[in-house]
């Protein structure tokens, strides 16, 4: 162990909690079973715009075990039948007015089990009045569209925001100096982070003590006890929250969902606990969507290749509710960091945010809120304006990348990345690709009127939100606390306020405790999803983890191991300013070998010692953790395909990728992390997305419709990795929870576009399934938002 | 939430069992096999048989036996037995190349031959693939047995020629010299179903195609059959300038539906070049390369 605490338990390729998944003895939320509980199944609506004339529950209520059915009028009168979301709008809980998406939640049965419930769901009778839904976001703001939140007072269209970033002045300008100027229009489809555990709760209101307690797959619990305060009335430290294991979240379950207030509700009005588990269709269906964002890029360039300048401008569609999970002050999230990896002296975009008939959401799916949809769009212009230019699209990329030297580096839309080298990474990936082979086998392959195609793909990320002076949920500043207690045995438990859904916090925390204190990993128990037992703060998602609580984490560890050296200079009768620390000791300088481990300083804590005067006889302490800035992890990846001409079928053949995310904790877990992001992105790239027919139907409801990748889809991995340290987190990390995610959709498009060149092909919009492949290459491209015709 | 409405369970013991079972439930039972299809449509309550007769346990439907100039394949045989036959991928290549691409191990190892013809989802690839060899189905009812070709199987999507209290007992394959067979499919991803699938089983004399059946899943032929191109290629010399005019003459004789795997005019297309590879691997593994 070295004196900066960099040590031994950094590196190790271990998971703690393993022993418990391997076995299938996790605790997931429907592992949860308690005494005289209830069911609760929801209605759905089957319309996606429509008036609701009545709602007939009396013969669901009937049902010999049936407890109670919940309506909208029920909640209307205790003022519950709209929520506020994250981005301060209101959602209906359950509907009262309209309907505006299919798949709403309308009514909640709860009965004695879950049969039960179902059967009844078929007992409520709706009378619906149809109303025309808005489907094509692009005919939200047409002056004829039917308006859908009429329940918003003043609103009179489909329009949610506008919101900008950059310099539209400088950019005209650069436009007007530039030799090409390439535009291409291109969508981000529809996605669904598609957690393999879908979400859930039970709820038990105790109506003695009064007191609350929701077992739920909450993403960031501690919000969601707050805002079951605002909403029930119950006081805060009635209400507990408690997120055991996880199975999987992606952003799924930041928000609350009008399913958990229901089950909340019943519980209160049956004064029995109720389970509420929603099933695949449910899930997809009805929960946080991700992307939805038209894009239209320009790009402008001197002839030598020299960037010079971008401009988007984007059509954002946000669903029925404006519910996406983002930082309150951005709107578009962090999408304004479109500039992405390269050194441009102008940028500017706009961004509308529009209502339409589907399901709320817009952040989630690994996105660090909204830099997929930047990184896409930089990286689909780059390759355009390669090919435009005729020129190597990773000399051209070489060409602009900001260089080490400009670190800290300003850019054109107002973000300062603290750290990076990104030539060295870009010619890594190169090396291990061994770039000039792929293309010489291209082009070799081209002469025969094969179609194989490689792509690249540059990412730089924001993540680690933030500072909380500029980034609040929900009016919550994003800091997040930590609370570390050594036992007198030397043994430690960490609190923290995130939460893991299989990133394995319960490792990687207790290696960075470990690493500061000198003690095992396996003497760190890591206390996590339970708001009676851990600090306040806002939760895991936009790959925040390491960076901010694991930054509280690495604080709370050093202000004991500081309280350790007052305690062990008692011990010793030296002066505290003569100790180092130094191989899991504090010793008298000089004297190294001899001193105290933090196990015999914790029992002397404890002990008879004579302690100065303002020491405690403990070691313990918490903290908040307020980053100063956001971390950038970035990577380079590479993607070679091969294409069927005439079916249309793509084959990932090869993906290398080399990842930045600052110093590397658990190379395993880092790995893992990698390996799904890389899958993430062969999936949204060749197959996910959700589309809608014309009445506003959801076409992707179950797993038949809506594809996820497998190990078929996937090449082996090929994984490079260089490392910058963040300068302003204590251990140098950045965060690696989406980076992956975010960088590799825009390879596979590239490796796929660059393999059509051929056939004069340009651009088509993912997914690039077989039909989307063939019919690019007949030039009459699929709209991938809407139902094939 | 997906579960089920109520229903009552019974075991079949016997063939003769599970038809006297029918014949007392009097179509309000319904037969379940590997259940991979059946049950996720309880599920979404687009079924709801009241009974379910659980032929699982019934000996007389398993296994895969040569019997003189036939293969039997039994109706509870599952999809990884015959993908694992020696047998069958000696004689039937098109049956291993159609395991090998439906579904996933996990269905694979319970859905069974029997329940995938029954069930006569549009898409089934083996449908497809037994069309092309030109296979016999046999149905036990409560008085008789009795064959039927699978061509005149399949009465609709959904619908077949098995009554409500009939069994279908086995598939009967006709070994004959000189054939090669051959399937192939296109799916968005492994374990999806078709976008379009072809199985072609060939019968040659020398260079000549004496017999011939080529079986399109997914892509809107009547009863999974492309008549037209076969009658093309009958007693026509191998070559691939008839398989792509096979090929075309299929397409365009297909009426493919449809839907988010893909618009009419690529389905057709692609009918076109899977019948011509399905062909010229066919003829390929009956010993003439094109
Ligand atoms: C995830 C998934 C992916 C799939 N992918 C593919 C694919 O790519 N290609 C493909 O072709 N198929 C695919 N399938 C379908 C699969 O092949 C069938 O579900 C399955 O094999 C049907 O057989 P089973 O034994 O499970 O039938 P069951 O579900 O038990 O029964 C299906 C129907 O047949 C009837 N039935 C069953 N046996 C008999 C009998 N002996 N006599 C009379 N009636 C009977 C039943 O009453 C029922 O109506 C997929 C299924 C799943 C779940």
């Amino acid at each position: 162990m070295t004196a900066d605490g960099n040590g031994s338990a950094f590196g190790s390729r271990i998971r703690k909690e393993d022993a418990r998944f391997v076995r299938g003895l996790g605790k997931f939320v429907d592992d949860v079973v308690l005494p005289g509980m209830l069911h609760g199944a929801m209605l759905r609506s089957p319309m996606a715009h429509a008036r609701i004339v009545s709602v007939d529950v009396s013969a669901a209520l009937a049902h010999p075990r049936v407890k109670t059915v919940i309506t909208g009028e029920m909640l209307a009168e205790r003022g519950m039948a709209w929520m506020p979301t994250l981005s301060y709008d209101q959602q209906a809980v359950l509907a009262t007015d309209k309907v505006r998406f299919q798949g709403q939640e309308v009514a909640f049965v709860v009965a004695e089990d879950r049969y039960a419930a179902r059967d009844a769901l078929e007992l409520i009778d709706v009378e619906y009045e149809p109303l025309p839904a808005v489907v094509d976001a692009h005919q939200a703001l047409a002056p004829d569209a039917p308006v859908i939140r009429d329940d918003r007072p003043g609103q009179q269209d489909n329009h949610i925001f506008d919101w900008e970033s950059g310099d539209a002045q400088r950019v005209a300008e650069v436009f007007a100096e530039a030799d090409v100027v390439v535009e291409q229009d291109m969508l981000y489809p529809r996605v669904h982070p598609a957690p393999l555990e879908t979400c859930g709760i039970v709820a038990d209101m105790d109506p003695v003590s009064g007191r609350l307690t929701v077992w739920s797959t909450a993403q960031a619990p501690h919000a969601h006890r707050s805002l079951y305060a605002q909403l029930t009335g119950i006081p805060e430290h009635r209400i507990r929250v408690i997120a055991n294991d996880i199975g999987g979240g992606f952003g799924n379950k930041v928000g609350v969902y009008p399913g958990y207030v229901c089950a909340i509700v019943a519980s209160m009005i049956t004064q029995q606990p109720v389970k509420w588990i929603e099933d695949r269709a449910e899930n997809l269906m009805s929960t946080a969507f991700a992307r939805d964002y038209h894009m239209r890029g320009e790009i402008a360039a001197r002839s030598d290749g020299t960037i010079l300048g971008l401009r988007v401008r984007v059509l954002a569609d946000h669903g029925a509710f404006n519910a996406t999970a983002q930082p309150s002050r951005y709107p578009a999230g962090f999408f304004g960091v479109f500039t992405g990896s390269y050194d441009l002296q102008a940028a500017h975009c706009s961004v509308t945010g529009v209502y339409t008939n589907k399901a709320p959401g817009g952040v989630a799916y690994s996105c660090s809120f909204r830099v997929t949809e930047a990184v896409y769009l930089v990286e689909r212009m780059v390759d355009l304006l390669a090919c435009e230019l005729d020129m190597d699209p990773a000399e051209l990329r070489m060409r602009n990348l900001i260089r080490p030297e400009q670190f800290p580096y300003d850019t054109a839309t107002g973000w300062r990345y603290d750290s990076g080298d990104y030539p060295r990474a870009l010619a890594k990936l190169l090396d291990m690709a061994g770039y000039h082979d792929l293309r010489a086998e291209q082009a070799a392959k081209r002469e025969r009127g094969e179609l194989m195609g490689i792509g690249l793909s540059f990412f730089t990320e924001a993540v680690g939100a933030g500072p909380r002076k500029h980034l609040d949920m929900y009016g919550f500043g994003m800091a997040d606390g930590a609370e570390l207690r050594v036992h007198p045995s030397g043994t430690a438990v960490l609190r923290v306020s995130c939460m893991s859904q299989g990133q394995g916090h319960e490792t990687t925390f207790a290696q960075l405790v470990a690493n500061e204190l000198g003690i095992g990993v396996d003497e760190v128990d890591v206390v996590q999803g339970d708001t009676d037992h851990t600090p306040f703060g806002v939760g895991t998602y936009g790959s925040r983890s390491i960076a901010v609580s694991g930054a509280a984490a690495v604080t709370v560890a050093r202000k004991v191991r500081e309280q350790a050296r007052l305690i062990a200079a008692a011990m010793l009768e030296a002066d505290p300013e003569d100790l180092e620390w130094g191989d899991g000791r504090w010793y008298v300088r000089g004297v190294e070998g001899a001193g105290h481990t933090l196990a015999e300083i914790a029992r002397a804590a404890h002990a008879d010692i004579d302690l100065p005067d303002g020491v405690d006889g403990q070691l313990a302490a918490s903290t908040v953790y307020n980053p100063p800035n956001l971390t950038f992890p970035f990577g380079a990846y590479l993607c070679v395909v091969d294409v069927d001409p005439d079916t249309g079928q793509v084959t990932v053949r090869r993906f290398v990728a080399v990842d930045d995310c600052g110093v590397r904790i658990n190379p395993m877990i880092v790995d893992g992390q990698i390996h799904r992001g890389l899958a993430d992105g062969i999936g949204m790239a060749l197959m996910e997305h959700i589309a809608f027919d014309a009445d506003g139907n959801h076409l992707g409801g179950s797993f038949m419709d809506y594809l996820l990748p497998t190990a078929l889809e996937c090449p082996s991995w090929e994984l490079g990795e260089t490392v910058t340290p963040s300068p302003h987190h204590p251990v140098g990390a950045k965060g690696i929870g989406e980076a992956a995610t975010v960088g590799s959709p825009a390879a596979v498009v590239n490796a796929v576009m660059d393999a059509l060149r051929p056939c004069g092909v340009r651009h088509a919009d993912m997914p690039l399934t077989p039909a989307a492949v063939w019919r690019a290459i007949q030039g009459r491209a699929l709209r991938s938002d809407l139902a094939i015709r | 939430m997906q579960v089920p409405a109520q229903f009552e369970y019974e075991r079949a013991t016997s063939v003769a069992h599970a038809v006297d079972l029918l014949v007392k439930y009097n179509g309000a039972g319904r037969v379940i096999a590997g259940g991979h299809s059946l049950i996720p449509m309880m599920k979404l309550r687009l079924a709801r048989p009241e009974v379910l007769i659980d032929i699982n346990e019934v000996g007389e439907l398993a296994g895969i036996v040569r019997d003189g100039d036939e293969l039997r394949i039994g109706a509870l045989v599952r999809h990884n037995e015959l993908l694992d036959s020696a047998e069958a991928a000696q004689l039937f290549p098109i049956l291993v190349d159609a395991e090998r691409v439906i579904a996933d191990p996990i269905v694979r190892n319970r859905g069974t031959v029997g329940g995938s013809l029954c069930q006569a989802d549009p898409s089934e690839d083996l449908s497809a693939a037994f069309s092309a060899l030109r296979a016999d189905a046999v149905i036990q009812g409560p008085q008789i047995r009795r064959t039927v070709p699978i061509r005149d199987f399949f009465v609709g999507p959904y619908e077949t020629v098995v009554g409500p209290d009939e069994l279908l007992v086995e598939l009967r394959v006709p070994v004959r010299p000189g054939s090669g067979s051959a399937f192939v499919k296109v799916s968005r991803r492994a374990g999806d179903w078709a976008v379009g699938a072809v199985g072609a089983a060939v019968w040659l004399a020398g260079d000549v195609i004496t017999e011939i059946g080529i079986g399109l899943s997914a892509l809107g032929a009547q009863n999974f059959v492309a008549v037209e191109a076969e009658d093309f290629l009958r007693g026509r010399v191998v070559s691939a300038e008839a398989f792509a005019e096979a090929g075309r003459i299929a397409a365009e004789h297909c009426d493919p539906p449809v839907d988010q795997r893909g618009p009419a005019d690529y389905k057709r297309h692609l009918a076109a070049t899977l019948v011509a590879r399905s062909l010229t691997l066919a003829s390929h593994r009956a010993g003439r390369e094109v």
